[in-house]
């Protein structure tokens, strides 16, 4: 017997629906011509962007934004970079005032050291700078940085803001380079 | 029957689906071999071990090739969604996939509207998409680290890279930061918060800590974490409570870090290994004690 609900029309709860906009971040330029160049760009490679006007919270920039997919951030940024049209700013719609973790926690294992940045930790063998583990984070690059980066050498492996895609690849990027920075003191 | 659903760093995996099995410290699934390194792998491994030892192997594996582009992880969204019949599965838990909320909600409403709702953890991304979406609390289990527990005691932060210093920092009490997280509806009816001592609390408090054997390096590891959510998983799937389940998986995810005897620079599949030992030591403890 079919079950009633199977004909009703699904409605999101506004808590639902409110929730999905901490799907985006917002990409801030110096002008319109930018904005343009900028979503030309990200459609043509086939992002999931829009152009909006910005929330109140942001001062600066011209009267146009994009909005994207957060979690793609880095590799969004690479893109852009690449193509030299850099953005000025780049916020979180959920909290536009919010800024990428600048906290690391360091962690002195003997022999090996950890750095951690939010949710992403990094392990080197101190005597030679190799990275014996990765560990932490949720998104699917993770596991692939991990595979790319472990058992190399800290200062010739490839870099997590390079060959990452995700936030926590963003997260591990950090860690790297304040292991880095740690390393050359 | 338990699911679990992940993703695995091979872009061209496709979409793997079927019953999984530990062979040679690889898994098996559907003709195809998964190395376990970290991530959703390890959790299956872990799995598949502690299910050994009760002479269960009825795990379903629903997996995707993604390297964080995200591709895989909607083709996998898109087979629960639309193709998956979810009828049959008792525990289902899901691990690292890309975060996205609408498709989050999709198969929240799809496992929602089921006669009889599975147990539901969400671990790493797919827990930080449950956080987001602000629909936590129809989860039964999040098993969240330091880190992650920080991101879901910050109501605004959308992602764990953006969780606010003043919460992030370590003088933060982890009790404090659970009440936070209950507080604003971001946290499952349970948590394993994982770490030096590991946690597990709901809304009332905290219910047990387990901080013996504390093997340190461990923290170092990766795929440590995902074993513990895979040991937890596979025993309540067996029909223990939750808080019991976690409890003992706190404990044979230690015992099991210390059979393996590890530095830093260990491999999880080293302690994945030394799995069934830990569970028959946990269990015979907890009969002798009873």
């Amino acid at each position: 017997m079919f079950k009633f609900n199977l004909f009703k029309k699904k409605v999101l709860p506004s808590s639902v629906q409110d929730a999905s906009h901490a799907n985006f971040g917002i990409l801030v330029f110096e002008n319109t011509s930018e904005v343009i160049q900028a979503e030309k760009l990200l459609k043509s490679k086939g992002w999931n962007i829009s152009v909006k006007g910005p929330p109140p919270e942001i001062q600066s920039g011209c009267d146009l934004v994009i909005q994207f997919p957060l979690i793609e951030q880095l590799n969004i940024l690479r893109l852009l970079e690449n193509s030299r049209i850099e953005p000025l700013q780049v916020v979180s719609v959920a909290g536009p005032m919010l800024k990428p973790v600048d906290l690391f926690q360091v962690k002195d294992l003997g022999d090996f050291l950890m750095v951690r940045a939010a949710n992403m930790k990094l392990t080197i063998e101190k005597q030679t700078t190799l990275i014996v583990n990765i560990s932490g984070g949720g998104c699917p690059d993770v596991p692939y940085l991990a595979y790319e980066m472990v058992g190399k050498p800290l200062f010739s492996c490839p870099r997590p803001l390079d060959i990452g895609h995700t936030l926590c690849g963003y997260a591990l990027g950090l860690a790297f380079e304040e292991m880095q920075k740690r390393c050359s003191q | 029957m338990l699911t679990i659903a992940g993703t695995v760093p091979d872009p061209d995996a496709g979409l793997i689906i079927g019953r999984v099995a530990l062979v040679n410290s690889v898994i098996r699934m559907d003709g195809k071999s998964v190395p376990v390194n970290r991530g959703t792998p390890a959790l299956l491994g872990a799995a598949i071990q502690t299910l050994s030892v009760f002479g269960k192997m009825d795990i379903q594996g629903i997996l995707a090739g993604d390297i964080g582009l995200g591709t895989g992880s909607r083709r996998l969204y898109q087979y629960l969604v639309n193709e998956a019949t979810l009828s049959g599965i008792s525990t289902i838990v899901f691990h690292y996939l890309q975060p996205d909320v609408d498709w989050h909600n999709k198969i929240l409403f799809k496992l929602n509207d089921m006669e009889v709702k599975p147990v539901m953890i969400a671990d790493a991304g797919f827990m930080y998409a449950a956080k987001m979406s602000g629909q936590a609390t129809h989860y039964d289990l999040f098993t969240p680290d330091a880190g992650e527990l920080a991101f879901l005691a910050d109501e605004i932060a959308p992602h764990p890279f953006y969780t606010r210093g003043f919460i992030l920092h370590t003088d933060n009490k982890m009790t404090d930061l659970v009440q936070r997280a209950y507080e604003h509806e971001n946290a499952a009816q349970y948590l394993l918060v994982k770490g030096s001592t590991d946690y597990i609390m709901n809304q009332t408090g905290l219910l047990f800590s387990v901080d013996s054997p504390s093997v340190e390096s461990m923290e170092a590891i990766g795929g440590t974490g995902d074993t513990l959510t895979g040991i937890v998983t596979a025993l309540i799937s067996t029909g223990m409570n939750i808080p019991e389940a976690a409890y003992a998986a706190a404990k044979i995810n230690r015992i099991a870090g210390l059979y393996a005897n590890p530095t830093p620079a260990t491999q999880v599949i080293e302690i994945i290994t030394q799995i069934p030992r830990a569970v028959e030591h946990v269990l015979k403890e907890d009969y002798e004690g009873a």
